[in-house]
């Protein structure tokens, strides 16, 4: 999407090669472009400060575009919002999607509401994905050029009052065409590795950060009949459509058909028992209005996930055919063709 | 441009500058070589020496060179503290709750080796909270290590009266203070005279960045924490930074000479500053002892503002000022400082630190005073009625 330039832009710089050209990009179509990194982990344990290549990075980068850049700390929120909740989430037997709920609460809420104190007009970041604005005014956000790269899925919760404000130049590009411009202006940014996974799990990953901060409930392995086949030492890390680590010996693939958390029992079985026709939706919302009851629209329930056809029932997601039941806490985006419709969180 | 942000660095002094030039090229010799210019730069070494000796109240053989004003509180506190405890003396650890990092990472170092540290509280003026300072104190502790003048609010600490409490329930401890921000506005000569350690940062008065030094008195006992050829009493090892020496020596001296005459001149812009802010934005609150503060500091936070977005308007405009500690990654920290006075988090995050010094002008209150009572109204529309 394409402002009217010069437009004041405030440009969220992880330190990565997306973001860095985005702020090129706005620069040299002519805005008034500053850069920001969010501080957004990394307390004590960390010396006190950020974790300084990343914001190095982009302090370089905005330097050479001759941009101001600022950081600004987020830690609380980002700690009580997106890391509590993450962690919450999981206790409670469920699969969440804390990059999501960043976007929601820290990138699209507490930035935006920041740069509009700043008077800044826009907030653009390097996700890939298109923002469009029709004729009568309505804002529309499409899946970015890039399939591959494509990042409209973590961005359903996006309203006509946040594209409005919001700028992505770089999803008209293809990642390599994000890269050679990088390189062309000689960006630090433009090799740089993807960063990959939950931002503020590091070392021993996942398991080891849950294990840190919850009490390992182990329980039961059933299956579906309910008899016991064995034992797991944690709840907390299970995820429904889960195949390795369940540490169950049988005969065929067994999958996780469900987690419950108040009793810590884990439910297993064959594949054709996590076959569902739908998925109940909380926390649905939509880009402008919700899809005609019987339209037809695809649903993804994976950030690279393949899109499958179905429709929205009331806050009932219902498939064309049977898919693998979708883990609650995740998001099921709703499309029509390139263009998001909305979505929710499976419950 | 106003820069209110002196108690983060200062510029240099012209005539600081004119006299590192001839160390940096001219007299470049290694001062502990044996050839003449290897005798110029310890020349020049040694006259640094003396002349901070004499700024600081001090004897030059009692003067360490050191890497700035961090370094030098490291080495105090744990060079006493280590070489108090190899002697046998005890471990005890005595600091306040709002020294600088510089200390408290010290201290904190020295708690994982098992020495017993207590930080003493301090009032919600910003002074230390003597009655349990004293309670802190006893015939264990070997390093009390009080700030003379507090890097963020400004407050000056009565270092006399610890100084006589630590003589008389401590007796086996050094004290050592840290006097970074305090050059420019006291005398230190005096106001540390009893005090056996004391640290001191050339870029806080108009000195070049990198280079400091502690004085040591009475010899005390010090570990070094860099080892190598022995310079500096052995206290310091490696080639001595000489043009950074003689410059911080001759900023020294230009801000003892000119110090009455620039206290008297930056407190009456500074009390025009807090008065117009007041003035203009009437929810302000002003945090630190007034009574009790350096000329150069004014602590001011606007309810319902947050600092971070402030400094944001306050740069676009031009307006160099700080919140909280600084951070290498240029993020704002919330204060460990104002959370030990007591401040509400909420309160500290509304807060900034703006500092003043010896170039400031009437100009500077003026622009700046235009341009926070703009920023502050633009954030919070309510908080500003005026």
């Amino acid at each position: 999407m394409t402002a009217p330039a010069p437009a004041r832009v405030l440009v969220a710089m992880s330190g990565g090669v997306d973001s860095s050209v985005a702020a090129a990009l706005l620069r040299d179509a002519g805005h008034d472009v500053t850069g920001v990194t969010l501080k957004l982990w990394g307390g004590e344990s960390d010396s006190g400060c950020c974790s300084a290549a990343d914001v190095e990075d982009a302090r370089r980068v905005a330097a050479q575009l001759d941009i101001p850049h600022y950081v600004f700390n987020f830690a609380d929120e980002f700690e009580a919002k997106i890391v509590d909740q993450y962690v919450d989430a999981h206790a409670a037997g469920e699969t969440p999607n804390p990059c999501v709920e960043c976007n929601r609460s820290i990138k699209f809420g507490r930035l935006l509401e920041r740069a509009e104190a700043l008077g800044f007009q826009y907030v653009a970041t390097g996700h890939h994905a298109r923002v469009r604005c029709h004729a009568d005014g309505r804002y529309q956000l499409l899946r970015g050029v890039d399939s591959a790269k494509d990042q409209s899925y973590v961005l359903y919760m996006l309203g006509q009052r946040e594209l409005r404000r919001t700028l992505l130049p770089v999803g008209e590009l293809t990642k390599p065409e994000v890269r050679a411009h990088a390189a062309r202006l000689g960006l630090r940014t433009a090799t740089k590795a993807e960063s990959m996974d939950v931002c503020f799990i590091k070392r021993g990953g996942r398991a080891q950060f849950l294990a840190d901060r919850l009490e390992a409930r182990p329980g039961p392995i059933v299956d579906e009949a309910g008899t016991v086949v064995g034992r797991h030492r944690g709840v907390a890390t299970f995820t429904v459509g889960q195949r390795r680590g369940l540490g169950v010996a049988a005969g065929q693939r067994r999958y996780v058909l469900g987690v419950d958390a108040p009793s810590a029992t884990v439910t297993i079985g064959r594949r054709e028992e996590l076959l569902r026709d739908g998925v109940d939706v909380r926390e649905l919302c939509f880009v402008a209005e919700p899809p005609a009851a019987a339209a037809t629209v695809t649903v993804q329930s994976r950030a690279h996930g393949r899109p499958v056809p179905g429709r929205l029932e009331g806050k009932r997601v219902r498939f064309d055919a049977l898919q693998p039941r979708i883990a609650p806490g995740q998001v099921v985006a709703l499309y029509d063709g390139d263009a998001l419709l909305g979505g929710g969180i499976a419950a | 441009m106003p820069y209110l942000d002196y108690a983060a660095t200062t510029p240099m002094e012209p005539e600081a500058i004119v006299a590192m030039e001839p160390l940096l090229a001219g007299a470049f010799g290694n001062p502990s070589g044996a050839h003449a210019t290897a005798r110029a730069a310890k020349t020049a070494l040694e006259e640094a020496r003396e002349r901070v000796a004499l700024a600081l109240g001090a004897r030059p053989e009692e003067i360490v060179f050191t890497g700035g004003g961090t370094e030098a509180d490291n080495l105090a506190v744990k060079g006493a503290a280590r070489a108090a405890r190899a002697a046998g003396l005890g471990d005890g650890v005595v600091t306040t709750a709002f020294e600088h990092k510089g200390v408290l990472a010290a201290c904190d170092r020295l708690e994982r080796e098992g020495f017993q540290v207590t930080q003493a509280p301090v009032t919600a003026g910003g002074l230390i909270d003597l009655e349990a300072l004293a309670a802190a104190l006893d015939d264990e502790t070997v390093v009390v290590s009080v700030m003379l003048v507090n890097n963020e609010v400004g407050t000056i600490q009565p270092l006399g009266e610890v100084a006589e409490l630590v003589r008389a329930r401590a007796p086996r401890a050094v004290l050592h203070t840290d006097a970074v921000q305090a050059v420019p506005w006291l005398d230190v000569a005096h106001e540390t005279a009893a005090a056996d350690l004391v640290a001191v940062s050339a870029h806080k008065f108009g000195g070049p960045k990198g280079v400091g030094a502690l004085v040591r008195r009475r010899a005390v006992a010090l570990e070094p924490l860099v080892e190598g050829g022995g310079q500096e009493w052995g206290l310091r090892s490696g080639t001595s930074n000489v043009a950074g020496v003689v410059g911080m020596a001759t900023a020294l001296q230009i801000v003892g000479e000119r110090r009455d005459r620039e206290v008297a001149r930056v407190r009456d812009l500074r009390d025009r500053l807090a008065a117009g802010l007041a003035a203009h934005l009437p929810g302000s609150f002003f945090n630190g002892e007034p009574s009790k503060r350096i000329a150069g500091n004014c602590h001011v936070g606007f309810p319902g503002v947050e600092a971070e977005a402030l400094l944001v308007l306050l740069d676009q405009a031009g307006v160099c000022a700080s919140a909280g500690s600084s951070c290498t990654s240029g993020a704002t920290e919330p204060s460990h400082v104002l959370a030990a006075m007591g401040l509400r988090r909420r309160d500290a995050l509304a807060s900034i630190r703006l500092s003043l010094g010896y170039r400031s002008t009437d100009a500077d209150v003026d622009e700046a005073l235009v341009v926070i009572t703009k920023a502050v109204t633009q954030l919070a529309p309510l908080s500003a009625t005026a």
